[in-house]
């Protein structure tokens, strides 16, 4: 027998990940990954990083997408942060360290 | 692993049709390929609403927003889109933004007028799975009511919302329930009416495929609000997905004991189950209905008493349909000032419609009370295809009326629909271009009535055949003038008298035709014309000499032998021109369409 | 009378697992009678008979009921049951020029089965598939935008 406790804990559980069945809104944080056809693995890690932390961390506004190339490819993968009503941030040679701290950063 | 990425392909039953499920099981073949599954979320969900483009394919939270989605696509979308992060453009749709990019599919004219509220989840939730409907604050209207609220005053608050009957008629709910709350009795019963017969209409069945639990939860709200503890739900048995995923989502509440003893320990029991139609119009009439779960023929009776007093085996019974009920948790929660905050004074809230017929974006749309006609069928509707006008449209099904196109308009809400002769029905919307007969549609409804009345009352099954019967005289060609005042009569007579709501509002497509359209009605009865070259009867195909090139195709084609050569050979051709004998020609139309050079025509 | 009717002993197992599932669920003579055709296909006199003794009902009524409602046949069915949509959104799309092709090819009326017993053929309500109008089923299987000229090819699969 469910109490309503326990579907409040249903809804708290999927909280982040009901974020993810709707498009990205006004409100949202913004994380790019760009990256180019030689970079999907490099570019995977990074990603997945960013889930894990999203997870852990349960941000609810924060909405991972990925991209195409930039045009650098060196810098790649590229990370792109934008913070609603502030400028985007740019990030070069992400690796999962670094996306990790970009996440701390974000709030 | 929180999955960056979910990918929606739509389950309703158009999408189903254009095979959607093959689709989504290719998904689940090549995100496996590509080592991404466990990256990815992949559902089935209930109907997005815009089926004349499916398959439909959504990707979140990029919102892409794939169409006509094949499954020689998903390796491009895996590979590309889901690997890569570079959308599929081809598949976007054809809608740009000023600055020539794919236009954001809730900026797209199709869902920009939409306001979706009883269609909120349908598209976002998996339908099977309790915990999405519970994620979207389901089952929280429900808890808000037995915690915080008494059965009176939700009731009031019902009342107060103005929500009205979506099935058709448009009675007040919070009325409906107030009755049967009045009645004293130790059983009382909910009942949930989703026999939708009315023909091109589907929004009910989109609800309960898309999101079965919005309904199971409105039930319960009305359970305890009226006292009742045992619900059913009347489907149709011609929508076996909409059964299923209902009796999914039974078992999955049950098994969460939120339907049952005592609902999620609040100690209120309610229980439901799903009794199946067989294919009977008439039970989408509340008696009908009634006597059709309880195993007998689906008969009206008379009324009163009505339903809210002596209803379900006798017991205090509240009806409502599915669209009524998908509205109520969404009340609840956001209170009546929030839902009168649309629509019209009268008609508040938004309404669903089915869009079917002559248009462009045949589907599924939610809009609020009050839009135009034409912001319906110009702008969602993406306007009438291959360039033709627009003549009508039909509301209400059998039991409704057309909306020529001099009052294309008016504000759509129960009481302006009522005025001009047609009714909002349970959602219907037929659009109609100029190739459409007015008087064939007419009779198209009353071959139906007629075929669906039950037979108890006779103005019902006699003056409805009567009534049929000259309508096929006049698109014989065989009418004459007094028929049509004749008609006019019957019809009047057969509202008056029948017994139940199928044979009252039976003559109104007939009336609402000869209002608008009695010059139609007049050029078949007295030029044995039809205008829209419709009637068989009174068309004739005929071969232009100068087009025909002689080739015989048609000829060949002829069933009935009816095509024979000239002795005219067009300038520039080779060949004599063929000609069709009237007296042998059953006006099949086999010639016309095998034509390629556009040589004959019906006239 | 159905002279020809048969059944396996399965079936007859299954029937009466029905009548015990039912028992003491109120109103079931329908459900009943639904779970039956299922079985069987259609509802011979000699199951109505069945049914009507289980359910403690004259036979006359479940004959009435049969009767009635739309999707009980008390006659076989065909192999195939080909289904054109006359709901409005197909009707004004053109179905009924392709309920009178199917007509012509198959040599049956609507709601009446092919001598062969390969094809039933009936004139459907609204399915709900008006954005694919107009179309018509086939045991199930939903075939949409049609126009006349794909009869050729979706008859094929079924060996016409």
């Amino acid at each position: 027998m469910k109490s309503t406790a326990e579907l409040q804990a249903i809804r708290d559980k999927l909280e982040v990940e009901k974020g993810y069945s709707c498009a990205v809104g006004e409100n949202d944080t913004k994380i790019a990954v760009c990256f180019d056809d030689d970079g999907v693995a490099a570019a995977r890690e990074v990603v997945r990083t960013f889930m894990n932390e999203i997870e852990k961390r349960r941000l609810v506004n924060v909405k991972v997408l990925q991209s195409g190339s930039k045009a650098k490819v060196d810098d790649e993968p590229i990370v792109e942060v934008t913070v609603p009503g502030k400028k985007t941030v740019r990030h070069t040679k992400v690796d999962p360290d670094k996306a990790s701290q970009i996440i701390a950063n974000i709030k | 692993m929180l999955e960056r990425a979910h990918i929606m392909v739509c389950g309703g039953t158009g999408c189903t049709s254009g095979n959607s499920r093959k689709v989504l099981e290719e998904f689940e073949r090549k995100l496996t390929e590509h080592g991404v599954r466990d990256e990815v979320k992949l559902i089935m969900t209930g109907c997005f609403g815009l089926c004349a483009r499916g398959p439909i394919v959504a990707v979140y939270p990029d919102g892409a927003f794939y169409q006509h989605v094949k499954v020689e696509d998903v390796e491009e979308i895996v590979s590309e889109h889901i690997v890569k992060g570079r959308q599929v453009t081809r598949l976007l749709g054809s809608e740009r933004t000023e600055s020539g990019e794919v236009m954001p599919i809730n900026q797209t004219p199709f869902y920009r007028s939409q306001k979706r509220i009883v269609l909120r989840n349908c598209g976002r939730i998996n339908p099977e799975n309790i915990d999405e409907y519970i994620a979207f604050d389901g089952y929280k209207a429900y808890e808000k009511c037995v915690k915080e609220m008494t059965p009176e005053s939700v009731i009031q608050l019902v009342t107060d919302s103005g929500l009205r009957g979506r099935g058709g008629a448009g009675f007040p709910t919070g009325k409906k329930w107030l009755s049967s709350y009045n009645a004293k009795d130790d059983q009382k019963y909910i009942v949930c009416n989703a026999d939708e017969g009315d023909p091109g209409a589907f929004m009910d069945r989109s609800v309960l495929e898309g999101d079965p639990h919005s309904v199971i939860e409105a039930m319960m709200i009305a359970g305890y609000a009226v006292g009742a503890t045992q619900g059913y739900v009347y489907v149709r048995a011609e929508y076996p997905i909409a059964v299923q995923r209902l009796q999914i989502a039974i078992d999955q509440a049950r098994a969460y004991g939120i339907l049952g003893k005592n609902a999620m320990g609040l100690g209120h029991a309610f229980d439901m189950e799903i009794r199946l139609g067989a294919g009977a119009f008439v039970c989408g009439e509340a008696t009908a209905l009634i006597h059709s779960i309880e195993g007998h023929r689906g008969e009206p009776t008379q009324k009163p008493p009505h339903l809210a007093e002596h209803g379900l085996w006798g017991k205090p019974t509240v009806l409502n349909n599915v669209e009524t009920y998908a509205n109520i948790p969404q009340i609840i929660l956001n209170g009546p000032e929030w839902f009168k905050s649309m629509g019209t004074e009268k008609s508040a809230g938004t309404k669903v419609f089915a869009l079917g017929g002559k248009i462009m974006n045949t589907g599924l749309v939610e809009i609020p009370m009050g839009t135009t006609l034409r912001t319906i069928i110009e702008e969602i509707g993406g306007g009438i295809p291959n360039g033709k006008k627009f003549k009508a449209a039909q509301t209400g099904g059998p039991s409704g009326g057309c909306i020529p196109a001099s009052l294309i308009d008016t504000p759509i809400d129960y009481d302006n629909l009522i005025a001009i002769g047609a009714m909002m029905g349970s959602g219907g919307l037929i659009v109609m271009d100029e190739d459409n007969c007015m008087v064939d549609i007419a009779k198209f409804f009353l071959e139906f009535t007629v075929d669906e009345s039950c037979g108890k009352c006779t103005p019902c099954r006699i003056g409805n055949k009567r009534l049929y019967e000259m309508l096929d005289k006049i698109t014989q060609g065989k009418g004459t003038m007094e028929d049509l005042d004749k008609m006019e009569e019957l019809c009047k007579y057969i509202k008056a008298n029948s017994l139940c709501g199928l044979g009252q509002t039976a003559p109104n497509p007939v009336l609402s035709t000869l209002k608008y359209f009695r010059d139609e009605y007049i050029a078949h009865v007295r030029d044995k014309k039809c205008p829209a070259g419709v009637c068989k009867a009174l068309l004739n195909y005929v071969i232009d000499k100068e087009k025909c090139i002689g080739c015989g195709m048609c000829a060949r084609q002829c069933p009935a032998s009816a095509i024979s050569k000239t002795d005219y050979v067009a300038p520039g051709h080779k060949l004599p021109s063929m000609q069709i004998d009237p007296e042998k020609c059953v006006k099949c139309g086999a010639c016309m369409s095998t034509c390629k050079f556009g040589a004959i025509s019906k006239k | 009378m159905s002279n020809q009717f048969r059944e396996t002993p399965q079936q007859k197992k299954q029937l009466e697992n029905v009548f015990k599932e039912l028992k003491n669920v109120p109103g079931s003579l329908m459900k009943a009678m639904q779970k039956a055709q299922d079985i069987y296909g259609y509802l011979p006199i000699e199951v109505m008979q069945r049914i009507a003794a289980a359910c403690n009902a004259p036979v006359e009524e479940v004959y009435g009921i049969a009767t009635f409602y739309a999707q009980f046949n008390i006659e076989p069915m065909g192999k195939y049951k080909v289904g054109i949509c006359l709901g409005t959104a197909c009707y004004v799309k053109g179905s009924g020029v392709i309920l009178d092709k199917v007509k012509e090819r198959l040599h049956i009326e609507p709601g009446h089965t092919s001598e062969d017993m390969k094809y039933t053929l009936e004139a459907t309500r609204c399915i709900g598939c008006c954005g694919l109008a107009p179309v018509m089923t086939i045991n199930g299987e939903v075939h949409g935008n049609l126009v006349p000229a794909d009869l050729d090819k979706i008859f094929a699969k079924y060996g016409d």
